[in-house]
């Protein structure tokens, strides 16, 4: 276990190392940082000057750990739009991400994986085919379509919920819904399939044969075998569910950092758009490396691998 | 896995329904409906129509604007005209005219995608899995990179620095497209360089590209089919995303991501701008989902991980 946990963890410095090199080289690419500061008035002196402050005179190794540096420190520089430290505006930003995270990842477990086990159970009945239209729905349809329609008939249409921002528990339901449903969707396909694989097998007929209740070997016996996969989909919805947010935020007017990222490429405020990536980043990778350790947990033939 | 639970005879309640028995000319419809993927050849069929003969079909112009018939409804509301089908949009251009030729956008940016895509693909997995060694290692590695990186973030630096546009679309999908078909290909590779007629080639003094290419390239056709086919609803649904939040195809180009983005601030009053893309996009997606499904199902089973 510790050889694997060993290696999801160079993964993910790795991949945090690798994004920040790309943002690097991106923010050089996007012109020279001295164009913000530069007027009408300013002298070649100042613009030599200014090369030296900001090290553009040095090699673009050394630029990019100079970069490095200041990133670690929490220094992005400064919004263009908002004229403050970029990485103050993106920290403010973190708390609503985290909720409508939690409220879709909440959604999807307490109904993709109720809904596989019923469906599971309940194979070729109508619960079943609805289930699966459910997951059918939720894995082809566009989220910024899905938020959009949800709006239209819950918010115009009914008057239920509210359209968007930020409020009361209510205001929660619908981006959650949105943003959930693709992962329910994946959840309860994984859950079918695995409840049936795991209905099949020997250890079940005999706790049967056995005379074990009905409801004990479906919760106690199978289920815990099927929950395996979701939790190694886990890992990878990881990656879905920033493009889920950043989607989802933007429909509803979310603020957050996925609406930022996207605000930011709009008003082409390169300091925020680098802070939110960065930050964004580090957080996926910790989510994974603590994914990765909880299937590690989990599954025994991972432990003893 | 769904076959073995026929014959598990529990008390669970584990029935497959078979159709009734009422009818046997519609009993075999119902059967030959279950084998082909008809309702998805028939959705895929429609967008080639419509993807070849958009200006054809129609004799509006897609990009071009008419104030006078601005924000019709649908032809069944109040208001709406034969003439515009499904209505128009907020600068009077055809509904129906503008997802026509949207057909045409999602269709030639997935086939340019997945062309290449696809070869580089399965090259890589080819030559790293019959290589083996360092070289697959380190390609391997590379292919679990390009799955970790959130393609999103990637997309949204490039494109504040590069500016949207078409090309930048096809560049960026293209670079993550590639990683499912080389996974695959290089572990069908593994097993397939140890058959025998493999060997045989070997020692009749075949050169290493002459066996990958004759002997054991033949072999992952299906495997690249099947992942290539599951791969085309995500690509069409990811090209979608980045044109909606204005990180895509630019406007006024009629992509149907951008099309739905376009009717977002009408929702209350003209519903039909936004409805109507994302509902293309949607059967779309679930007839190449169902596709992907059947080729897999017929062609290698072995794939199969959901039901």
């Amino acid at each position: 276990m510790k050889v694997f946990l060993a290696r999801r963890l160079v993964y993910s410095v790795v991949l945090v190392l690798a994004t920040t090199i790309f943002v690097f080289v991106m923010s050089r690419q996007s012109g020279d940082p001295r164009h913000l500061f530069m007027s009408e008035q300013s002298t070649q002196e100042e613009w030599d000057a200014w090369g030296v402050e900001l090290g553009l005179d040095k090699p673009l190794y050394l630029q990019y750990v100079i970069w490095l540096g200041n990133a670690l420190t929490g220094d992005f520089g400064e919004s263009i739009r908002q004229r403050r430290p970029a990485l103050d505006v993106v920290i403010e930003r973190i708390p609503a991400t985290a909720e409508l995270a939690l409220g879709s990842f909440l959604f999807s477990v307490a109904t993709g994986i109720p809904l596989g086990v019923l469906s599971a159970l309940k194979r070729g009945s109508i619960l079943d085919y609805l289930g699966r239209t459910f997951a059918l729905i939720g894995q082809a349809a566009p989220v910024f379509w899905l938020g959009i329609v949800l709006v239209l008939i819950f918010s115009v249409n009914l008057g239920w919920l509210p359209v968007a921002r930020r409020g009361g528990l209510e205001h929660y339901i619908l981006p959650s819904i949105t943003l959930g449903w693709l992962f329910a969707s994946s959840f309860l396909r994984l859950t079918r399939s695995a409840m049936l694989e795991v209905l099949d097998s020997e250890f079940i007929k005999f706790a049967r044969a056995k005379g074990v209740h009905d409801t004990r070997v479906i919760w106690k016996h199978a289920f815990r075998n099927a929950l395996l996969p979701s939790l190694t989909y886990a890992g990878i919805l990881l990656a879905g569910l920033i493009t889920g947010a950043v989607i989802t935020e933007t429909i509803f007017s979310w603020p957050g950092l996925g609406s930022l990222a996207v605000t930011s490429v709009l008003q082409l405020d390169f300091p925020v758009l680098t802070a939110v990536v960065c930050v964004i980043t580090l957080a996926y990778a910790g989510m994974s490396v603590i994914v990765d350790f909880t299937y590690a947990l989990a599954d025994p033939r991972i432990r003893l691998e | 896995m769904n076959t073995a639970s026929n014959t598990a005879g529990d008390t669970t309640a584990v029935q497959v329904v078979q159709p009734s028995d009422s009818s046997p000319f519609i009993n075999r419809w119902i059967r030959r409906i279950r084998y082909w993927p008809v309702v998805p050849i028939i959705i895929i069929s429609a967008l080639l129509i419509a993807a070849i003969f958009a200006d054809q079909l129609t004799s509006f112009d897609p990009e071009k604007d008419d104030l006078i018939s601005r924000n019709i409804p649908p032809v069944w509301q109040e208001g709406g005209t034969s003439k515009h089908l499904l209505g128009t949009d907020p600068l009077g251009r055809d509904m129906l005219t503008r997802i026509i030729h949207g057909a045409r956008i999602s269709l030639l940016i997935a086939a340019i995608v997945l062309s290449i895509g696809t070869a580089f693909g399965l090259l890589v997995g080819l030559i790293a899995g019959y290589l083996g060694g360092t070289f697959d290692e380190v390609l391997m590695r590379v292919v679990d990179f390009t799955f970790a990186v959130p393609f999103i973030l990637v997309a949204l630096v490039t494109v504040i620095v590069y500016g949207q546009s078409f090309a930048l679309v096809i560049i960026l999908l293209t670079i993550f497209s590639w990683n499912g078909v080389a996974r695959q290909a290089r572990a069908e590779t593994l097993s397939l360089k140890t058959r025998d007629y493999v060997a045989a080639s070997q020692v009749a003094g075949a050169s290493i590209w002459r066996v990958m290419y004759r002997h054991v390239m033949p072999g992952l056709i299906n495997t690249v089919i099947v992942v290539t086919t599951l791969r085309l609803g995500s690509l069409i649904l990811t090209e979608a995303s980045l044109s909606f939040l204005g990180v895509g195809i630019p406007p006024p180009t009629p992509a149907w991501g951008v099309m739905v983005a376009e009717g977002r601030n009408y929702i209350y009053t003209e519903w039909w701008i936004s409805f109507f893309p994302g509902l293309a996009i949607m059967l779309t997606v679930l007839a190449f989902n169902f596709l992907g499904d059947w080729f897999r199902d017929r062609f290698d089973p072995r794939l199969r991980q959901l039901d």
